[in-house]
């Protein structure tokens, strides 16, 4: 059994706001492009599931055109391999497409040893769809699993984990193969070491394009407008006061007279 | 199990490296690190005195600070351009490379002129971390920058050399297990050449006799974990002699190319330091109802003080580019070390001058870097003595000295 992981490359967090409109629309980011950090989850489960099942991984991006950084960050972290989908293939296309496309990937990769768990992060910074993993799911025709929190076992076939949902947690088993989203709780991302960056900056990651994948996207919907809200105008109020209690009194007046609490 | 045939590693590509002199996942994963250890983490060790041992542990479990031991012994296999960048970004976050860089360079004795079975024994737990080789025990308190007057002298005792004398500005001993020594073993009055009759030794400071050995703590300007070091017979065993006897001088310039190139680093990550402070002072600091950045007079330091750095920078990556390639590059690390000594300590002032009063405040880590940048003019080498290396190795003038 085989482990995929899907990544995406998104812009740093911290420097997302400064995402103007324009480069949105073009693509062209000026903000420091990193693996999107839901995904680190993913990749740290792969590596572990590699660790503890002898299991080979391999994490899938799509993305623009030479657009590596966040397979480059996966594979210093220490998956063995890394595809790259050019994101042309889906020509502009919405989330299903974008499925479409790693659902493709998927049944490429699937030709040796079986791919028989597809890991992602339960969201991405920039996109917030959740639903891609869900897409990969169904167009691959394997269970899904969302907010896993612990995978148990992987015995005779069957995959055990606990999941995360409002107020609690269940155990759950699934029959491989099967689409997990994994939530942050499942494990502490490792920082890449220097030999893994060392080891990762020699790979030549391959590079999938429309004719290495034979899909015809089908998106059903398309950007006709893109918009960013004006920054909230915020007030500061600094509260002064003799005592720690007394600040704190006026704080919490404020905040019931705003409504907070 | 083996993955199909269209995920497939490539075989290292060597001029990857040449081609993509700086690096950015090498920079991103340093900086994430050292994000962990943000400007309180080094404000209260520098006030305390500390050991900033969970950040040296950290640096140590990442590989970081084996990355220039060679990859048959378990290291990281690094370029030097690649080592610089990792002591650049410690020091761009706002922390002190200079607290544990040593354990980075320090072992390039060994690997070049250790024998092999010198190397086993030492170079993997190294590499692991497991063993800390921080130390180097050269300046003098009477020989100073003249290194060839050193006064430890080490004398054979059947299999054991026994060492007397002093060291002082040996920084990080109490934090290391190894010390590299250099100590005479002939007396400069013996010898033809000045430069001869100098030995290296790997001395164990774990469980060293108190009698033989005492480490005093030397109280400096800079959070620097310096010492003096007083040896009164200690016996090492000539297994430890790194090398032939004798040969130690020579030994030790051959490491120092690589010593100056990635302290020039550490320069530059002072000196980025530095100009985004400044920078980002001057933009928000408002007096007489404008941003004290718009004043030509705050404004034209900071970007003379910029220039500067980057011009430093060149060399920098000239002389780690030579080094790399195995080309002779004594010149341009003693003017890279000089360049970015020089372009940081600018930087430094300038920031502290553009942050007025509020530059001396703690809070603002300016003061301390301030004092931190100051040292690299002075040690390893003092930039007087790279100006005289120059005037005379390059240009042709006489020896000044
Ligand atoms: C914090 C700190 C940490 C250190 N860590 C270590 C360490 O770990 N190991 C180690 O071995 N050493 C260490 N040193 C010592 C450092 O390498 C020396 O201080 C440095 O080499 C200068 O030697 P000196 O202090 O004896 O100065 P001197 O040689 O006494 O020089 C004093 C001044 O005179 C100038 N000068 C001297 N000779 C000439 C000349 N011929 N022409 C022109 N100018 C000249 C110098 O430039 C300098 O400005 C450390 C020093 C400090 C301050």
């Amino acid at each position: 059994m085989n482990v995929a992981v899907l990544v995406k490359q998104t812009p740093d967090t911290a420097e997302l706001p400064k995402v103007t409109v324009a480069e949105a629309q073009s693509g062209e980011l000026q903000a420091t492009m990193v693996i999107n950090p839901w995904d680190e989850f993913a990749v740290e489960e792969a590596i572990d599931l590699s660790d503890r099942f002898g299991c080979e991984t391999v994490a899938i991006s799509m993305g623009r055109e030479g657009e590596t950084d966040a397979l480059k960050h996966a594979l210093a972290m220490g998956v063995d391999a890394a595809v790259h989908v050019d994101e042309r293939v889906i020509d502009g296309g919405d989330e299903w497409a974008t499925a479409e496309a790693l659902a493709a990937t998927l049944k490429m990769v699937d030709t040796g040893d079986q791919v028989e768990l597809v890991l992602a992060g339960k969201m991405s910074v920039d996109g917030n769809s959740s639903v891609i993993y869900a897409g990969v799911a169904c167009m691959l025709g394997w269970d899904l699993l969302v907010n896993v929190t612990r995978i148990v076992d992987i015995v005779d076939g069957k995959l055990i984990a606990e999941q995360a949902f409002e107020g609690g947690q269940e155990t759950v088993e699934v029959p491989l193969p099967v689409v997990i989203s994994v939530a942050k709780e499942i494990n502490e991302p490792r920082y890449p070491s220097f030999m893994g960056i060392r080891k990762a900056s020699r790979v030549t990651i391959p590079t999938l394009g429309s004719d290495d994948l034979e899909i015809r996207p089908s998106s059903t919907t398309r950007w006709t407008d893109l918009d960013k809200p004006e920054p909230e105008d915020v007030q500061v109020r600094i509260f002064d006061g003799a005592s720690v209690e007394e600040k704190v009194t006026q704080l919490a007046d404020a905040l019931m007279a705003e409504k907070v609490i | 199990m083996s993955l199909p045939a269209i995920i497939y590693l490539m075989p290292p590509s060597p001029t990857e490296i040449d081609t993509n002199p700086h690096y950015p996942e090498l920079r991103r994963a340093v900086r994430q690190l050292c994000a962990r250890f943000p400007s309180e983490y080094w404000r209260r060790l520098d006030a305390q005195r500390a050991y900033p041992v969970e950040f040296v542990e950290t640096m140590t479990a990442a590989g970081f600070l084996g990355a220039l031991i060679p990859e048959a012994y378990g290291g990281g296999g690094a370029t030097l351009a690649e080592a610089s960048v990792i002591l650049e970004e410690i020091n761009r976050s706002g922390g002190n490379a200079g607290v544990c860089h040593a354990q980075m360079y320090v072992m390039g004795a060994l690997v070049r002129h250790g024998s092999d079975e010198q190397k086993e024994r030492w170079l993997p737990p190294l590499a692991e971390g497991e063993l800390r080789l921080q130390a180097f025990g050269v300046t003098e308190p009477t020989a100073g920058s003249d290194t060839t007057r050193i006064q430890t002298r080490a004398v054979r005792d059947g299999d054991e050399y026994i060492i007397t004398g002093q060291k002082i500005w040996t920084s990080r001993a109490e934090y290391s297990d190894l010390m590299l020594l250099l100590a005479r073993t002939t007396p400069l009055e013996a010898v033809k050449k000045r430069t001869e009759g100098l030995s290296l030794f790997l001395v164990d400071l774990r469980g060293a006799d108190e009698r033989a050995l005492t480490i005093r703590p030397l109280e400096t300007m800079i959070n620097h974990h310096t010492t003096e070091i007083f040896f009164d017979g200690l016996r090492v065993p000539a297994a430890n002699r790194i090398g032939g006897e004798g040969m130690g001088f020579r030994y030790i310039l051959d490491g120092m190319n690589a010593e100056r190139i990635l302290i020039a680093a550490e320069s530059i990550g002072d000196g980025g330091w530095f100009i985004e402070r400044a920078v980002a002072y001057a933009n928000e600091r408002i007096v007489f109802d404008r941003p004290i950045g718009q004043n030509q007079g705050v404004q034209f330091p900071i970007a003379q003080a910029y220039t500067h750095l980057r011009a430093a920078d060149l060399m920098r990556w000239h002389a780690a580019e030579l080094f790399d390639g195995g080309k002779s590059c004594g010149a341009e690390a003693n003017m890279a070390k000089m360049l970015a000594a020089d372009a940081a300590w600018e930087a430094a002032n300038v920031c502290l001058q553009t942050h007025g009063g509020f530059g001396f405040a703690r809070e603002h880590d300016v003061e301390r870097k301030f004092r931190e940048a100051k040292l690299y003019q002075i040690a390893p080498v003092s930039n007087n003595l790279v100006l005289s290396y120059l005037a005379q190795h390059v240009l042709g003038l006489p020896r000044s000295y």
